[in-house]
């Protein structure tokens, strides 16, 4: 469903500034804070980072300002080179990985919220839970019906070239949730994380459940709620075309009519 | 040995009720605005401006059907400022939505999907449709 406003309680009030540290390069940090144990509304705090004393990415900026000021600020993290997902979040109004993202491509306070339109778990950290759900849907392995090779299934290498640009994902939902779609009817549309997935067996020349993956996919919200609004191939830090890998699945199914 | 005891489960059931309503995350109002996706919503809205476009169509021929003293009425009502502005409004509606569609249509054969020909075919979207509703009208004047 279209809902332009957010549920009175998740409406965002204005937070707390923070005291600065001393600093030539101050830049200032405007945070999405939500913590289930008080019974407050989600509110934006500011911080303020020397970035004379920090790295260059928005990743290294929040870590110094957990270890540094305020240590209940909360969010996942984990590789800090864009190869984990962990760190996704909406920042500067894009979706993106914050250890991939400069601090100083952004003009003016960084502003950092949550994945949009998910159910917050506490400050930067959605509920992906329904996402993996849905990931799990697609069966995500290789299925096959001919007897087990006594060694590896076999691919020529142009058969692997065509999963160029879709093993690469990291599953770390900035395309989902980037997605207006996803948005009002990520309950039954599966999203563009999802479908890319899908694709990537879809195409794997040494899967033999085609048929029935596309099957599975022929649905007015599973699949056809994608409207090529193409805000998941802009938000992609990995710089994969979700939107196309959509389109091709939508072409798959056409042609097997014909 | 058994774990001890909770004093009071009230603070449980509260904490368990606060997960359950976990806040909704901010979308629309926080998304940077792209071109792109701006093109996308005006697809939407044309194509629900087409809808009241065409009523007016019909109340057009309904108008010629009823006779010439309505439809000089309704005539004069489409060619007053506000008319030609609403029926221009129209028209870009109806060539915003037809370059949409046939954006669509290249779309759906899985080409156009590079990173500059989104931009490209963005800009050319939103360029292209008043530019074009004005050569439709240019035409429509001097052919008259």
């Amino acid at each position: 469903m279209v809902e332009f406003t957010l549920p009175k309680k998740s409406r965002v009030k204005k937070g707390k500034s923070w005291p600065s540290p001393e600093g030539k390069r101050l830049k200032e940090f405007k945070i999405y804070r939500w913590s289930p144990d008080d019974y407050k509304n989600p509110q934006v705090d500011t911080y303020s980072v020397d970035l004379d004393k920090c790295g260059p990415m928005v990743l290294d900026a929040i870590i110094k300002i957990k270890n540094e000021q305020d240590p209940t600020l909360t969010f996942r993290r984990s590789c800090r080179e864009g190869i984990c997902g962990s760190c996704a979040m909406n920042i500067d109004g894009t979706n993106t990985l914050a250890c991939t993202k400069a601090i100083d491509e952004i003009k003016g306070a960084v502003k950092i919220y949550p994945l949009p339109h998910m159910p917050v778990v506490k400050d930067l950290v959605p509920d992906l839970t329904h996402f993996y759900a849905q990931h799990r849907s697609i069966e995500p392995w290789l299925k096959t019906e001919t007897p087990e090779p006594e060694r590896e299934w076999l691919q020529s290498p142009e058969d692997r070239e065509l999963l160029d640009g879709l093993y690469e994902c990291v599953l770390c939902a900035c395309c989902s949730t980037s997605c207006p779609s996803y948005w009002w009817n990520g309950d039954r549309y599966l999203g563009p994380a999802i479908l890319q997935q899908a694709y990537r067996w879809l195409i794997d020349s040494r899967d033999e459940a085609t048929g029935e993956r596309l099957d599975n996919l022929e649905d007015p919200f599973r699949l056809y709620r994608c409207h090529t609004i193409l805000n998941c191939t802009k938000a992609c830090p990995k710089d994969l075309n979700p939107a196309r890998s959509i389109a091709q699945v939508k072409k798959m199914l056409v042609e097997r009519q014909v | 040995m058994l774990a001890p005891k909770p004093e009071s489960n009230n603070e449980t059931v509260k904490i368990m009720s606060i997960h359950s309503e976990r806040p909704l995350s901010p979308h629309l109002m926080i998304y940077k605005p792209m071109l792109t996706m701006m093109i996308s919503m005006m697809h939407r809205i044309t194509g629900a401006i087409l809808y009241f476009g065409a009523l007016f169509l019909v109340w057009w021929l309904a108008a010629a059907a009823a006779g010439p003293e309505y439809f000089s009425l309704v005539h004069g009502y489409l060619t007053s400022w506000l008319g030609l502005l609403v029926l221009f409004g129209f028209t870009w509606a109806l060539i915003h939505h037809l370059i949409g569609g046939l954006k669509h249509f290249l779309w759906d054969t899985g080409a156009g999907f590079e990173r500059p020909m989104l931009e490209i075919l963005a800009i050319f979207s939103a360029l292209s449709s008043p530019a074009l509703a004005v050569v439709v009208w240019a035409i429509a004047y001097l052919v008259r």
